[in-house]
């Protein structure tokens, strides 16, 4: 399996279109996105509401079907790279089951997977570790605050043997100061692992902070705008946010913003 | 610290309480007119009040029978009575609770079974639905008659046909709140399962049952309630077999109002006794499931 080589992209998309059938007529979610993620890249999609993000994460995880154009994942369909499972997804809310204990939530994956039991524990260990959640194994969802719960679903996510990993704004719902730790915290994670990492915001300074390519969508149809390839280095200490090469970077993708919003007065 | 009359054994006492004053006072005014009857029958005066509210108090046949005539009946008919007489009342509850029981288990495992294949059969949900609540728009004393009537004729006697009525009620309010319950996982979770390519059987046993549990009790609490009344109803036809509701049905035939409130009260104390036994179930599983303490 090709899976992970340095250089090989591990998602490929060419002229995608996703046209939803409302009762109001049609919608046009994704029109004519062309788009790469190599392995081992941060890839952020940034973009106001409706303008296709979430939806193209969705696509990419096989959880809704393009109308037009192509997408492969390692090479394979969506739906292929789904049922190899292929990437870890780690949802706006935490999506943990409310009667696992948390080292139980992150095993759901393993047991369904199939992985034995001396290897599920071993694997929850890591991941907690990796997460900084050892301690709290025996913990109910509803026991931790809302940042630790979103910290196990990444952990589940990360459970298992999946080299992509798709967030969908998962820090959203979190206030800023839990925000800025668990996105130093992402960086981290994000050096030690080595995945491929999609993850959408609509967080400008979060998108710059984390990414080595940004991708900016604008709505009405939803389409990539801009595609920014960060001259940051890998090491980011939060206070990176404040240099004049972050700042730059965060204008232009402001700019890429605006142009994609100008039209939106007049409808 | 905390006063007397916040506690909830006061609250209970004080409604209690003002139940029997109630139903004193109802007794007197319910059972007056005939007591007169009798007095100006046997050419009797009307006796002072001490006497004249005994006299009413202990009449054979009231309207509305005394709370301690009620409770003297009920204690002649369970400990002052050996349990294997046919007059003991502690017997026939005895014959009632075992047709509820099997009832109400069969009932729960038919709901539970038609929830499943509702949930996962678009054709189910749509056939299957609308009939599962027209039975329950037909009246159980219509149909409990005729029901016993066929079961008897294929052969089903015995407890099996009173259990059958109890199913036929007990099982609606499963099926419904099961299909709720089984639907109750948010679509996050999900789109969650099916990125780890989960089959329907694991999306059931993984998800979608655990998260139907506090459906499932809820339904249990109404199934097991209405299950006792099915198998009283089905006494009050199939009489053969005994329990409460034959209990009921010969104390009616012979104005024995003072039997009747007794067996009365002790369906309603089996109901209490079943529901609260659904809800401690409930709490066990509950808790185990990690579930907040309230």
């Amino acid at each position: 399996m090709a899976r992970g080589q340095i250089g090989t992209n591990v998602v490929e998309a060419k002229g995608l279109g996703l046209t939803f059938a409302t009762n109001d007529g049609d919608v046009v979610a994704l029109s004519d996105v062309d788009l790469d993620i190599a392995a081992g890249e941060f890839v952020s999609f940034i973009g106001p509401s409706g303008c296709g993000k979430t939806t193209l994460l969705r696509v990419i995880a096989d959880l809704e079907r393009p109308t037009t154009g192509s997408i492969t994942i390692n090479g394979m369909s969506p739906e292929e790279a789904r049922k190899s499972r292929a990437y870890g997804y780690v949802f706006q809310a935490p999506a943990l089951f409310p009667w696992r204990t948390i080292e139980r939530n992150v095993a759901l994956p393993l047991e369904i997977m199939g992985y034995p039991e001396a290897e599920r524990r071993a694997r929850i260990a890591r991941t907690l570790e990796l997460v900084n959640l050892a301690g709290f194994e025996r913990k109910f969802p509803w026991q931790l605050s809302g940042g630790m719960q979103q910290r196990a679903s990444i952990a589940r996510a990360l459970a298992f043997d999946a080299d992509l990993l798709l967030m969908d704004e998962p820090f959203g719902a979190l206030d800023e100061i839990v925000r800025d730790h668990l996105n130093s915290e992402l960086l981290k994670l994000f050096a030690r692992t080595k995945k491929t990492i999609a993850f959408v915001t609509h967080s400008i300074p979060e998108a710059v902070y984390l990414s080595t390519k940004i991708v900016v969508m604008s709505p009405r149809p939803g389409r990539v705008t801009d595609v920014i390839h960060s001259t940051l280095p890998a090491e980011r200490p939060l206070e990176i946010r404040e240099t004049p090469e972050f700042l730059a970077i965060a204008h232009r993708v402001r700019q890429g913003l605006h142009a994609g919003h100008s039209y939106e007065e007049t409808v | 610290m905390s006063d007397i009359r916040e506690s909830k054994a006061f609250a209970v006492a004080t409604v209690l309480a003002v139940l029997l004053v109630v139903w004193y006072l109802a007794s007197i005014l319910l059972n007056l007119q005939p007591q007169l009857d009798t007095y100006a029958r046997t050419a009797a005066p009307v006796p002072p009040l001490p006497q004249l509210l005994a006299d009413l108090w202990s009449q054979a046949k009231p309207i509305l029978p005394a709370p301690h005539q009620i409770v003297g009946e009920m204690w002649n008919a369970t400990i002052g009575q050996d349990i294997a007489s046919k007059r003991s009342l502690l017997q026939a509850a005895g014959i009632t609770l075992a047709g509820t029981v099997l009832g109400f288990i069969i009932g729960t495992v038919l709901g539970l079974l038609l929830a499943v294949y509702i949930v996962h059969n678009e054709a189910a949900n749509r056939s299957l639905m609308p009939w599962i609540i027209a039975s329950q728009t037909i009246p159980i004393l219509a149909i409990a008659p005729m029901l016993v009537v066929g079961f008897n004729a294929i052969g089903l006697t015995g407890i099996l046909p009173k259990a059958l009525i109890s199913t036929y009620l007990s099982f609606f309010p499963v099926v419904v709140g099961m299909v709720k319950g089984f639907r109750s996982p948010d679509q996050m979770q999900l789109d969650l399962m099916r990125s780890y390519s989960a089959s329907r059987g694991t999306v059931f046993w993984r998800l979608r049952l655990p998260a139907s549990m506090p459906f499932l009790f809820a339904s249990m609490k109404v199934g097991v309630a209405i299950a006792l009344i099915g198998a009283l109803v089905a006494e009050l036809t199939y009489t053969s077999g005994g329990g409460l509701g034959v209990r009921l049905l010969t104390g009616s035939y012979n104005g024995q109002t003072v039997v009747m409130w007794a067996v009365l009260v002790i369906a309603a104390v089996l109901a209490a006794i079943l529901v609260a036994s659904v809800g401690l179930a409930e709490r066990l599983v509950l808790r185990n499931m990690g579930a907040q303490p309230a």
